[in-house]
Parts: C-alpha cells; sequence; structure tokens
C-alpha cells in the first residue's frame, strides 16, 4: 500500500465514476441452473469492464438454508472477524458458518478473508427491538459495514448471494466457483471505474437483505438522492451509485410497501408532460408519488437489474442513457447491456426486445 | 450651523455642449436637484439632494448627464472613514436613528460568489435542454410520511396543501404601502402569467387583487395589518413573518405620510396615523405559541393552505428552523442579512443576522439530521441576484427561492437605496400619484416575465451541463457545488469540497 499523497483514495473515500456490462437471467419455471450461462454472457462483453470489479448475485442457490439470513463477509484483518463474530453472536443464532470456497486464478490477487454465514436473530433481542426481522437484520447489516473497520457484510439476504471481487467476471466466477452453485436466476456484472477501487466491496452488485443491484451508468442525482436516503438510517459508506440506488429501493419497496411498478414511478418518474396525457385517477398517483418522494428521482444515465426473491426487475433512466436489452425463450428471460450477450447463450430467442427508458421490465417466478 | 453641513456624496455632471435645456431631468427628480436657470438660460442642480437613482440620467434626451463619486475627502484613514465621520456628524446633529433603506451593502463575504457549479464530461453525458425535456416544477409542503392506501390497495393521494410552482422562483414580500400599487399589480400580474406567486407583505391585499388570490400569499405579521378572514382566504398561502433578514429583531414602520385612503382602507388604520408593527408578535413568545398561530390560521382556512413561517437568518437558525418544522407549519421561508426592505435602522440592517448561504446550508443539514426534511418545504431569500445563485441556493437544500431585489430592479429601480423618503422617481417605493403612474403595470409586469424566463433557461442550461433533467434532483445535491478561496469551516458549514478535490 503506497502511502502520503502517493496513495489512491479507497472505494467509499471519494466518489467514483463507472461504466460497465450487466447481463441477468432468470428461468420463470423456477428450475435452478449454475452460473455458467451467466459467466459466458458476461465475457462476450469484456470490453465494456476493464478488470477492476466483477461479481454475481444467485438466487436459490442456498435451498437448505432457505430460511436463514446467508451473511457473506469480506475481513481485511484477524481483528475484524473477531469483531464481527462478537456482533454476530450477540445479534443473531449462528446455524453455520464456513470459508467461502474458493479456487485460485492468476487474475484475482489480494483477496480478503471471505466467510459465509447463515444466521436468524435471536429472538430475545428481535422482540426488544420492536423490528420486523427484516428491518433487524438490516440495520445490524448497515451498522457492521458503518462501524467495524475492516469488516464489510457484501450478502445478507435468504437463499440467496452474491458473489465479487476486484477482476474481471468471469474470472471472478470461476474463483468463486460458480459452477457448483445452482439458482433460479443470476444477475452479473462488470465494472469499468474510472479510479482504482482499491478494494473487493467495491465491486457490484450491491445487496441488502434479498435485493441486489447491478447497474451502468453514472447518476447525477447522486448526491440528492444519498443525503436524502441517509435520513432514513441508511449510510452510504460506498458513494457508489448502486449502493444509494440499493438503498431507495430497499426504502421504497420494503419499507413504504410500494409495487415495482410503482417504486419507478418515483425513480424514474414519467415527464410531468407524460404524467399530464394520463387519466385523471393516474395523474393523481403519479403526481403524489412525484411530489411525496421527490428526492429519490434518479436522473442522468443508468440501466440497472434488480434481483429480488422471485424475480428480477430491469429499468433504464427516462432519457435511456444506457444501453438495455430485454430477450425471451419459453420460461427463460435474458436481459443484457447487449444483445450480443444474449444471443451467446441463447442464440434463437422468440422474442428480442429494447425497454423503452423509465419503462420497467419485471419478471416474476410462474405461480 | 456650519458643522452640520455634508460635502454630497455625488455630484451630478451635465455636459454643457450636450444639454440642450429641455427640463426633463426637472421635471423627473421628485428630489428637486435640478432646476432652470433663467438668467443664464441653464440647467443648474443641487448635488446635495441628489439621491443617484438615474432617474434623470436615463431620460436625458442628449444624454448630456452622468453622476459621479465625490472626490471631496476627509484626511485618510482606514478606522474612521468619511462615512462613519458623517454618521457621528448626522446623530450629533439630530439624536435620531439612522435610516436605511434595501439590503445591507457592506462588503461581508458574498459566499454565492465563492462558489462553483459542476458540469458533466465523458463519464456521463449533459443535457440538452433545447432537444430533452428540462422540468423546473416545485411543489411546497409537507409530504407524507407513509403511504395510505385504500380498501382495494390504492394509493391515498390527498396530501396536506401544496403549492405548485412551475419554476422554483417566487416574488417575496412587499406591502402595499411600501411599494406602489403599481409596482405590486406588476408582481400579481408576473406571477399570474408565471405560474408562481407573489407576496402582499404586511400591508393587506388590496381589494383589486383579490382577483390574483391564486397567485398570492398572503402575510400576516406582527401589526395584524389588513388581517380578515376574507384575506386569509384570499391567497394561496399564508405566510406567518417573524422576521425579516434586513431587520431581525425589530418591526416595522410605514410613516403617517405613506397612509393615504387606499393604504388606510386596505391596512384597516386610520389615514395618515403611522402603521407600527410590533417588533415581536404579541400572542408568539415561543415555539409553542408559533404552533397555536400556525393551527388558528388553519382553522380559519379549513386546512386548505399551506402555512408560510418566514424568519430572519440569525446565529441559532437551525434550531429555529427545527422548532419551526415541528410547529406545523408547511414551509419555512429565510431571509438573509441582504435582504431589502423599505426602511430600517442602518445600524441593524449592516450589523445583525448572517448570510442567507450559510443559514440554508445549515438548516437543511439539521433538518436532515433530524429526519425532518421532508416534512416542510424551505425556501430562501436575501439575496437572490441571479439564475446561478438559485442553481447553488437548490443545490445546498433549498426547495425553492424568493426573490424581491431582484424584481425591483427589472421594474426600474435603481438601488439608490432611499425608499425611506417615498420620493421613488421610479414609481416604485412611492404613494406620490404622480410618480407612482411613472410604473405602467403592463410594462413593470412584462419585464418581470422577461427576468424570471430569462433565468428559467439559464437554469434549465445549467441543470443540462450537470445532466440533470428534473430540479428535484438537483435539490441538496451538494456534490454539485465546489468552494473556492474558502476556509475549512465555512466548508465544512456550506456542506461541499473545495474546487480540486
Amino acid at each position: 500500500m503506497q502511502s502520503g499523497q502517493q496513495r489512491m483514495p479507497l472505494e467509499g473515500e471519494e466518489r467514483f465514476s463507472s461504466g460497465c456490462a450487466i447481463s441477468g437471467i432468470i428461468d420463470r419455471s423456477g428450475q435452478r441452473f449454475s452460473a455458467r450461462s451467466a459467466i459466458t454472457s458476461i465475457s462476450v462483453m469484456h470490453d465494456r469492464s476493464n478488470g477492476l470489479g466483477g461479481g454475481f448475485a444467485g438466487y436459490g442457490i442456498y435451498p437448505e438454508y432457505k430460511d436463514h439470513y446467508a451473511f457473506h463477509l469480506f475481513y481485511y484483518s484477524k481483528e475484524a472477524k473477531v469483531g464481527c463474530e462478537l456482533f454476530l453472536e450477540e445479534h443473531f443464532d449462528l446455524i453455520n458458518l464456513s470459508k467461502i470456497p474458493t479456487e485460485k486464478n492468476p487474475n484475482i490477487t489480494d483477496e480478503p478473508l471471505i466467510w459465509r454465514y447463515f444466521v436468524t436473530p435471536l429472538p430475545t433481542k428481535l422482540a426488544s427491538s420492536q423490528l420486523e426481522e427484516d428491518e433487524y437484520t438490516a440495520r445490524c447489516v448497515i451498522t457492521i459495514n458503518s462501524t467495524i473497520k475492516g469488516a464489510y457484510v457484501f450478502s445478507s439476504g435468504k437463499n440467496m448471494g452474491v458473489f465479487k471481487a476486484v477482476g474481471y467476471p468471469e474470472d471472478v466466477g470461476q474463483f468463486y466457483r460458480l459452477d457448483d452453485y445452482k439458482g433460479y436466476c443470476w444477475t452479473v456484472h462488470g465494472r469499468y471505474p474510472t479510479n482504482t477501487p482499491g478494494w473487493w466491496g467495491g465491486s457490484h452488485p450491491f445487496a441488502l437483505l434479498d435485493y441486489s443491484v447491478v447497474h451502468n451508468g453514472e447518476i447525477s442525482s447522486y448526491d440528492a438522492n444519498r443525503r436524502f436516503i441517509e435520513m432514513f438510517g441508511y449510510n452510504c459508506t460506498l458513494q457508489t451509485d448502486t449502493e444509494v440506488i440499493t438503498y431507495m429501493i430497499d426504502y421504497l419497496h420494503r419499507r413504504q410497501g410500494l409495487t415495482l411498478e410503482e417504486v419507478c414511478h418515483v425513480i424514474a418518474a414519467p415527464f410531468w408532460s407524460t404524467i399530464s396525457r394520463k387519466s385523471e385517477e393516474e395523474i393523481a398517483q403519479y403526481t403524489y408519488l412525484r411530489n411525496t418522494f421527490a428526492s429519490m428521482l434518479i436522473t442522468g444515465p443508468f440501466s440497472i437489474i434488480l434481483g429480488f426473491t422471485g424475480g428480477l426487475m430491469a429499468l433504464n433512466d427516462r432519457l435511456k442513457l444506457r444501453s438495455l436489452v430485454a430477450a425471451e425463450k419459453g420460461d427463460m428471460v435474458y436481459l443484457a447491456s447487449e444483445e450480443a450477450a444474449i444471443r451467446i447463450i441463447e442464440p434463437n430467442p422468440d422474442r428480442v426486445w429494447h425497454p423503452s427508458g423509465g419503462k420497467p421490465v419485471i419478471v416474476t417466478l410462474n405461480t | 450651523m456650519g458643522i452640520n453641513y455634508l460635502y454630497p456624496d455625488y455630484e451630478v455632471h451635465r455636459d454643457r455642449e450636450k444639454c440642450i435645456s429641455c427640463r426633463v431631468c426637472e421635471r423627473q427628480c421628485a428630489n428637486e436637484v435640478h432646476s432652470y436657470d433663467k438668467e443664464t438660460n441653464r440647467m443648474v442642480a443641487d448635488d446635495s439632494a441628489c439621491v443617484n437613482c438615474h432617474r434623470c440620467v436615463t431620460l436625458c434626451p442628449t444624454h448630456a448627464l452622468k453622476i459621479v463619486k465625490t472626490d471631496h475627502l476627509f484626511k485618510e484613514n482606514a478606522n474612521w472613514k468619511g462615512e462613519v465621520i458623517q454618521d457621528i456628524y448626522r446623530q450629533a446633529a439630530t439624536g435620531g436613528v439612522l435610516l436605511a433603506s434595501m439590503g445591507n451593502p457592506k462588503e461581508y463575504p458574498v459566499y454565492w460568489d465563492k462558489v462553483l457549479i459542476n458540469a458533466s464530461q465523458v463519464t456521463n453525458p449533459s443535457i440538452d435542454p433545447l432537444r430533452e425535456p428540462m422540468e423546473t416544477r416545485t411543489f411546497l409542503g409537507q409530504k407524507e410520511a407513509k403511504i395510505r392506501r385504500d380498501e382495494n390497495g390504492r394509493i391515498i393521494t390527498k396530501t396536506s396543501p401544496q403549492l405548485s410552482l412551475t419554476i422554483p422562483i417566487m416574488f417575496s414580500a412587499m406591502s402595499y404601502g411600501s411599494i406602489s400599487y403599481n409596482a405590486h399589480k406588476s408582481l400579481a400580474l408576473a406571477a399570474q402569467q408565471l405560474g408562481t406567486f407573489y407576496n402582499t407583505g404586511e400591508g393587506g391585499l388590496h381589494e383589486d387583487f383579490y382577483q390574483y388570490g391564486k397567485n398570492t400569499i398572503v402575510q400576516v405579521a406582527s401589526g395584524r395589518f389588513g388581517v380578515h378572514p376574507g384575506y386569509l382566504n384570499a391567497g394561496a398561502a399564508i405566510e406567518i413573518k417573524m422576521g425579516q433578514g434586513a431587520k431581525p429583531g425589530i418591526g416595522g414602520h410605514l410613516p403617517g405620510s405613506k397612509i393615504g385612503q387606499d393604504i388606510s382602507k386596505t391596512r384597516m388604520i386610520p389615514e395618515h396615523a403611522d402603521a407600527i408593527s410590533p417588533a415581536p408578535h404579541h400572542d408568539i413568545y415561543s415555539i409553542e405559541d408559533l404552533r397555536q398561530l400556525v393551527y388558528a390560521l388553519k382553522e380559519a382556512t379549513a386546512y386548505t393552505k399551506p402555512i408560510i413561517v418566514k424568519v430572519a437568518a440569525v446565529h441559532n437558525i437551525s434550531a429555529i428552523a427545527s422548532g419551526i418544522a415541528r410547529s406545523g407549519a408547511d414551509i419555512i421561508a429565510i431571509d438573509g442579512f441582504r435582504g431589502g426592505t423599505g426602511a430600517a435602522p442602518a445600524r441593524t440592517r449592516d450589523n445583525v443576522g448572517i448570510p442567507i448561504e450559510l443559514a440554508l446550508a445549515s438548516v437543511d443539514t439539521r433538518l436532515r439530521q433530524e429526519g425532518i426534511r421532508n416534512n416542510v418545504s424551505l425556501v430562501v431569500g436575501g439575496s437572490i441576484r441571479s439564475s446561478a445563485d438559485v442553481i447553488k441556493a437548490i443545490a445546498l437544500g433549498a426547495d425553492a427561492i424568493y426573490v424581491a431585489t431582484g424584481a425591483l430592479l427589472a421594474l426600474g429601480c435603481h438601488l439608490c437605496r432611499t425608499c425611506q423618503s417615498g420620493k421613488c422617481n421610479w414609481g416604485i417605493a412611492t404613494q406620490k400619484p404622480e410618480l407612482v403612474k411613472r410604473l405602467n403595470p403592463e410594462v413593470g409586469s412584462q419585464r418581470l416575465v422577461n427576468l424570471i424566463t430569462a433565468w428559467d433557461h439559464e437554469i434549465k442550461e445549467m441543470m443540462g451541463g450537470m445532466g440533470i433533467n428534473s430540479i428535484e434532483a438537483l435539490k441538496g445535491n451538494r456534490l454539485m457545488l465546489r468552494g473556492i478561496g474558502l476556509n475549512e469551516t465555512e466548508l465544512q458549514i456550506l456542506g461541499i469540497s473545495h474546487a480540486g478535490n
């Protein structure tokens, strides 16, 4: 590590921007499949990343522990691990803990300690907090990430997991042996930051509980969004777009109970001119959401794929300043920054389309 | 006594070659500076009466006139400047409080001028407002904290009363009395045309102007002039004036000489009696009293109008604002120490209060720390001079801004700072019919519309440059700002980084 003036700031110490590649695959029938197709898809978009960040989110990968929160942690020191485990033991029942299996890859270096814990909130602690289980868990995650130096929870949902590192996504997939995991849905991210992130927490997907976000873009509303969402107990330690977007979705969807469509009417709200052409009832609804959550409007270019239990949502900014393609074949739905990244894994899709700016594509498992 | 003679600050320079003795200057000057000397067939000027308002200069058909600062001086002294010495002479002669008007002219830091705005390069695109929608619509009022749904699961869209602005700029309070009927009419017409609001100040609402009620904010101040149920219900919102940036801590004084029949009727006070509004509201000695007035006004208007509480920017403004945000108020208006006035004691105007930039940053930060920023909207004024100031204010955290001095300038004011004399040659700060008629409300309102439209274009251009296409994404977006030449404390209060960082 360099010192003094020559030391690059770490992710979180200042705000970096980045371009990216994103891809998402879901089997609506709920059939589970390995991350191989996600790896293949993202590898086509190699030039959209620069080796400074890659990662995956898989859903349905821990059926044997599906009722427990799966915490994935990076530790940058032994003390961080001791401190964090102390915290975890104080707040949760630890059902299982282990190192996350990895295999050496010459392109993936400087790895931290990477651990996984299956946990469930301690009933007495949960009861005395007077919080819902999810809220309790989310607060614990935010506390660890903002107060225990060198410890970082990068995945905290049930029956899902995030795997990320500094490197090209295809190398990251191999490093984490993702061929060994099977899920009904995968998202993947390759990053092109304009700066060296310096540590692995800055890679994407970014996740809180079972929400995970992969994002391509650089939002111009960042500080308006950040300063607003931080009023509600969130702490944007990474200073990245993906982090603030994930928190806003968590707040609007989980805490305010908005539907995903309604969430999109806040974060990628239609223009007033568009709203004015809608029915009276719709005008009232859209206006209410834009006005009430005005500071959660996202401007500037973005394409995101949100993973959640049971589905995927893709969304572009209102002007569609980033590419995003969708396709389907039978029960499979594919979302990616480039069509080529879909064709490599499904050469003959039934339908290919380019979602309009601000119009979400929401895909859920067949019921 | 000779000792009381003060050499005039300004000298009227007349180019004898150009002057045709047409006597326009003489007719235009309410201060009686110019006169015609029959003996010599020449115009002469009494410099000592000149207030430097440029009325004669701008109307001289041959451009023969200019006003220059005198080079007459006291022996130079860094401590005892000429102005300071003259103030002593004035007070020694009269025993009176020095009066002044318009905003604080002293050389305090103007933070707007030490803050720079960002633009997009490479990593994200700027947006061209000529080709893409660029939104400036703003709502002011309390926001719901929790989504509620009806039995069919539909969101209940009823909210507290809101003001809807097409652009986040409003005309701030100036009373009928401090400014003329025609000035008021200009503001009302412009607010209506622009889709924004003007503010009655504490002078009541002239019956002719009830028709502009949808674009009017009616004020309730400590003197309660002109306040009655019809007045409260006539406007779109009600503003409780607790303080004014130009004179925090003191009330107002409209001299009886300005209170003719019309003003007397509008204010509901006797003709030619001084209208003195008390320093405090005598029913508000504490924050819980404010809450009572807020709810009294809400009751009087059946909860259909947002209530604005206007305060002057003073030292503990963030604690005050936090209290107001919990008082039931829908909007907080903060007036900085450079805000204008029709008349104020000069020492108060020049020494009391703090800059709006610091007050705004501090209040916005505090309300967010307390998690109550969405409970209340924030409007700032005193003084916003340009579209760039508007952008900076919104990025620091304001929902909208108030402009008054800028609006008066658009109407012709030349900032001579002599409003208290009531002899405004531009027909603005006067009640003399022959002066008032100089301001044509049709022309005046068009100039106001032009000004705000021009600012709107500039705001959209700069927003687009930042890659922002809706004003709400600019609000509180302090990353879009950088300080230049500011020290650590100033940066920390403003919540911005230094340029280069």
